[in-house]
């Protein structure tokens, strides 16, 4: 390479030798275009990369041709520029780029700056240790600044350097850098950054970038690069104790049982006492097992398998804690969401959460209030779209393992999954438990829901029927009641329309009242089923993922999808309470079938076609489903 | 004989008595897994390091546990013998670049083997397969790896290829799956018949999708790395891929922390690249620390070679047609990137030993991929290829 260090060419080994014992720094660069992000990250590259005559003289050529300084090198060429990228329709997006001196590898962040692109921003920052906040130093701190910052402390980054550049277009004035600081300093003094490092630079001209420029003779702090030479990171969490959360369990035969993964935080050596949380159960560490051989300890970062000296039941999902200081466990938080998919969030709907190492089903349960980005001010909302920040509490269907994120970024994270689409939608930093799962508990009662049921000789279940409007869903449902009303058994019909006179008549029919409305039909006939009656629900419910909430409030074997199927057409052509004229005349909006969809159950207990057999025989058949499977005594 | 030349020999003897690898003893006796590699080269120690890695040699070679050592970290000297190892217990020292890598990989490892329901690992026989191939090693010891190795054969690879993935495949103790487009090799598809274009789409990219479907694998590592180009910048580590094994670039999952969404419906898949934070120099200095068998096509060599388009094209079996006055003469080459024999080019050098490759890279004046045939043949297009479905 042309500018390779020259120890290469003289003493191959001894630059071996140095090259190996760097250690690693990841940092984030949080600015837009105008800020000369660009122009800095390709300066950097180019004063410490080593690059290929191929691609300097490529860029030398591009600078005369394209660039916007002249006869100079045109650093930001280096970087893909944004526009381009939007020409190009990728971008705008995370972009990782390496460099590295003798005392360190760098993986930089690049990610866009504008407010549409705070996902990118948060996922950049997730990783870093360091953020470099650009700041104009004809502009000062504004909006922008204070927006990168917040995100930054939001995803505990502990160390800044604010790099106030374009010094050279303000006759390098120390008063201008000044009050920058003093401004700066002002406003992120309550971010809780553990150091702030202000530095004077020009990217373009190298100011204070490898060595400390003549033309600021003032400035007392170093130049940037030497800063992330030196910056000690590894101390940040050296303090919090140990954690281990388990991704695989190693077992090769019957005479190796061992515990492999990630430490998350903390020491571990052989001897030392441990727990597993959420089981309690305790051990002793009695070796760390790697391929070159055990080791005396082991520390934050390493991936490692853990052996212990008792036979306690671990698995994957578990964190092996220090004995003496394990993680909290709850299954309520409050914790700041970042919500990254174009489908709003909606409180209520089941969600997929992933933890450092296991994935568990839950619901947002309410948005406590949004945060505006650029002013951090707290305001109210019911849901959370693309790129908003949210303050929440979050039920899980079982205790987790977690710590407060400001403690252990690792273990105290989650990202979010859309059950259905399998997609990423949010992101979370666990604040703090909300311990409603100790203080609330289920109130035992002596009449039992077996005693309930056995009385009225019948196993309780929920009979739901789902189907389009019209596919005749109550018709079946209300003939089925009769039969079993006939056979002497307990029942109660909750309907769509009669529900929403009463118990929701304050929710419309927005997908999130939808999933409101859902949610207390579930949980009411969950009341109903524990009280020992068969339930009958007839509700079009057309998202996939609010019935199987319902499924999963009640027991194994007491939910009974019933698929009314009939087609739309059919429905369309009976439209028995011509609501479907109604809504292809734009009437009525969100009409399932119409301009709302219908996602049709994958495996139902049963599906009927009421185009195909009569409303009679679908009862008769569902009748004879409920007797084959013991639910009627 | 010198007490260095003793200490290698006689750590040499031990290694292959215990079935040990070389580096595990270096590491023993020296903490540093290529010490004795260096030795051998006429590297020099101090004689007191040399008096304390004969004591731990003859401990080992005697089968004794030998005193603890009192480790590089001064905490932890203390740290009681309770371990069932085999050995002195190694110190962990401030985690460095490639510790760091390294550890970043086989987290990635143990998270696919612990969610995907068919894993593979695609194997190329190149350095960054290796790479590959020694993580998996340690992700999982003392396990096997969970999941099979599978080359997607082109059949004209570099006849030294073939051996050495034989030979690594049954040292390392993975199952390994060979595939090859039987259709390809029917209808007689090759680089010197149907050009680089046709050849690479049949046989590798049309290949590798036949295979994953045919196998039904769900999760494929592979070993691309973000600094090779500029398009991977940006692709994730778990990297989805459509039923009809698409990549859309504009539709990619956010990826935080170290959480990664293993999460697809059926049919879909996801490319894995565990190593997509090193860079060439990167791989290239954990070959050395770790001293990781690669093929010997990396060395130079004498070998026969013509010169075509500027390339010298290493003539490796009789499938090589002659142009008229063309006669391989024997050159002394290496390769930087291996792939099919006729698609890739050698350079002249006379590097023989790793650290000479290694110079030879810093102090090259032209990017790794200059070599390879196929990033010429349409320019830009590796995006077009990955969004087809080449890795």
């Amino acid at each position: 390479m042309a500018h390779a260090n020259a120890l290469a060419a003289d003493d191959i080994i001894a630059y071996l030798d140095a090259h190996e014992k760097k250690s690693m720094l990841r940092f984030i660069t949080c600015g837009s275009v105008d800020d000369g992000k660009s122009t800095l990250i390709g300066r950097l590259l180019y004063d410490t990369k080593l690059l290929y005559e191929d691609q300097l003289a490529a860029l030398e050529a591009d600078s005369k041709k394209v660039g916007t300084q002249g006869e100079k090198i045109d650093f930001a060429l280096l970087v893909d520029g944004l526009a381009a990228e939007r020409e190009q329709g990728i971008t705008i997006d995370v972009a990782y780029r390496f460099f590295s001196t003798e005392k360190r590898k760098f993986i930089v962040a690049d990610t866009p700056g504008h407010e549409q692109y705070t996902r990118n921003m948060a996922t950049g920052a997730s990783t870093a240790d360091v953020a470099i906040i650009l700041i104009d130093a004809r502009q000062g701190v504004l909006k922008q600044t204070r927006r990168h910052s917040y995100i930054c402390s939001l995803l505990g980054i502990r160390h800044i350097v604010v790099a106030i550049n374009k010094m050279d277009l303000v006759d390098y004035s120390r008063a201008t850098f000044e009050k920058i600081e003093a401004d700066y300093r002002a406003f992120a003094g309550k971010l809780g950054f553990s150091s702030i490092v202000c530095i004077p630079i020009s990217a373009l001209e190298g100011d204070n970038i490898l060595t400390k420029s003549p033309n600021t003779t003032w400035h007392r702090g170093p130049a940037l690069l030497p800063y992330l030479e030196t910056v000690d990171v590894e101390k940040d969490g050296s303090g919090e104790p140990f954690r281990l959360p388990v991704q695989w369990v190693n077992r090769p035969n019957l005479n190796f049982r061992g515990f492999s993964g990630t430490i998350a935080s903390g020491t571990v050596k052989p001897g030392d006492e441990i727990v597993v949380v959420p089981s309690g159960r305790r051990s002793t560490v009695t070796r760390i097992v790697t391929k070159d051989g055990d080791l005396a300890d082991a520390g934050q970062h390493q991936a490692v398998t853990l052996c212990l000296a008792d036979e306690i039941d671990i698995s994957r999902g578990d964190v092996i804690c220090a004995g003496k200081a394990p993680a909290e466990q709850s299954d309520q938080f409050a914790a700041h969401v970042i919500w990254m998919h174009d489908d709003e969030m909606i409180p209520g709907r089941q969600y997929l959460f992933k933890t450092a190492n296991r994935i568990i089903s839950g619901t947002i349960t309410e948005l406590k209030h949004k945060v505006n980005v650029n002013t951090l001010e707290h305001m109210s909302g019911k849901t959370l779209e693309l790129n908003e920040v949210g303050f929440c509490n979050i039920s899980t269907s079982a205790p987790i393992a977690f710590d407060p994120y400001s403690h252990n970024r690792e273990t105290g994270s989650f990202i979010i999954i859309d059950r259905r689409t399998n997609n990423t939608v949010g992101v979370g930093m666990i604040d703090f438990s909300l311990r409603r799962a100790q203080n609330v508990h289920w109130q035992d009662l002596d009449v039992d829901k077996s005693a309930r049921a056995s009385s009225k000789h019948q196993k309780p279940c929920v009979l739901w029927f789902t189907g389009l409007s019209g596919a005749g869903k109550s018709t079946v449902a209300n003939l089925v009641e009769k039969r079993l009303h006939d056979l002497g058994r307990h029942t109660y019909t909750l309907d769509g329309d009669n529900v929403r006179h009463g118990l929701n008549k304050d929710l419309g029919f927005t997908d999130a009242d939808r999933v409101e409305n859902i949610r207390r039909v579930a949980e009411t006939s969950r009341l109903m089923v524990d009280a020992g009656l068969i339930v009958l629900v007839s509700f079009i419910s057309p998202f996939q993922s609010e019935r199987r909430m319902a499924r999963e409030l009640v027991e194994g074997g007491e939910f009974i999808e019933v698929f009314i199927s009939t087609p739309l057409a059919v429905c369309e052509k009976r439209d028995v309470k011509g609501l479907y004229a109604k809504a292809r005349r734009g009437e009525i909006k969100n009409f399932t079938g119409i301009d709302s969809d219908y996602e049709a159950p994958e495996n139902p207990e049963i599906a009927l076609d009421t185009s195909k057999i009569s409303a009679a025989d679908a009862a008769t058949a569902i009748v004879e489903h409920l007797k084959k499977n013991g639910y009627l005594g | 004989m010198n007490s260095i030349d003793e200490l290698v020999a006689r750590a040499e003897r031990l290694a292959e008595r215990e079935q040990l690898a070389l580096s595990t003893v270096s590491r023993k006796l020296l903490n540093d897994g290529k010490g004795l590699t260096r030795l051998k080269a006429g590297g020099q120690l101090t004689l007191r390091t040399l008096e304390a890695a004969f004591e731990r040699l003859s401990a080992l070679e005697t089968g004794e546990k030998p005193a603890a050592k009192a480790p590089a970290r001064q905490t932890t000297a203390n740290a009681p013998a309770v371990g069932a190892g085999d050995g002195p217990l190694l110190s962990s020292q401030r985690m460095s670049h490639l510790d760091r890598l390294e550890a970043e990989a086989i987290h990635i490892m143990r998270e696919v083997a612990a969610e995907a329901e068919n894993p593979v690992m695609l194997y190329s026989i190149g350095k960054d397969s290796s790479v590959m191939l020694h993580l998996a090693a340690k992700a999982f010891f003392p396990s096997r790896p969970p999941f099979p190795l599978m080359h997607v054969d082109t059949t004209w690879k570099f006849k030294d290829m073939y051996a050495h993935r034989d030979r690594i495949a049954k040292e390392l103790g993975f199952d390994l799956i060979v595939h090859i487009n039987e259709d390809g090799l029917k209808q007689g598809v090759g680089p010197f018949t149907h050009g680089s274009a046709i050849h690479t789409d049949v046989m590798k990219t049309q290949s590798l999708k036949q295979a994953l479907d045919k196998y039904k694998f769900d999760v494929a590592f592979g070993g691309a790395r973000r600094d090779e180009e500029k398009s991977r910048a940006k692709e994730r580590i778990f990297s989805f891929r459509s039923a009809q094994h698409r990549w859309d670039p504009k539709n990619q999952r956010p990826e935080l922390w170290n959480i990664y969404n293993t999460r697809i419906h059926k049919g879909e898949s996801i490319r894995v690249f565990p190593i997509s934070n090193w860079t060439e120099l990167d791989i290239w200095q954990y070959i050395y620390r770790e001293n990781i068998p690669i093929p010997s096509l990396y060395f130079a060599k004498e070998r026969p070679v013509v010169e075509r388009d500027g390339a010298l094209i290493m003539v490796d079996d009789d499938r090589m047609p002659l142009k008229n006055g063309e006669k391989p003469k024997l050159e002394v080459v290496r390769f930087r990137t291996l792939g099919c024999y006729p698609l890739t080019g050698a350079v002249r050098s006379t590097a023989t030993t790793l650290p000479q490759v290694i110079q030879e890279m810093l102090i090259s004046t032209s990017s790794e991929r200059q070599g390879r045939v196929i990033d010429h043949d349409q320019s830009a297009s590796m995006e077009k290829k990955k969004q087809e479905g080449y890795f």
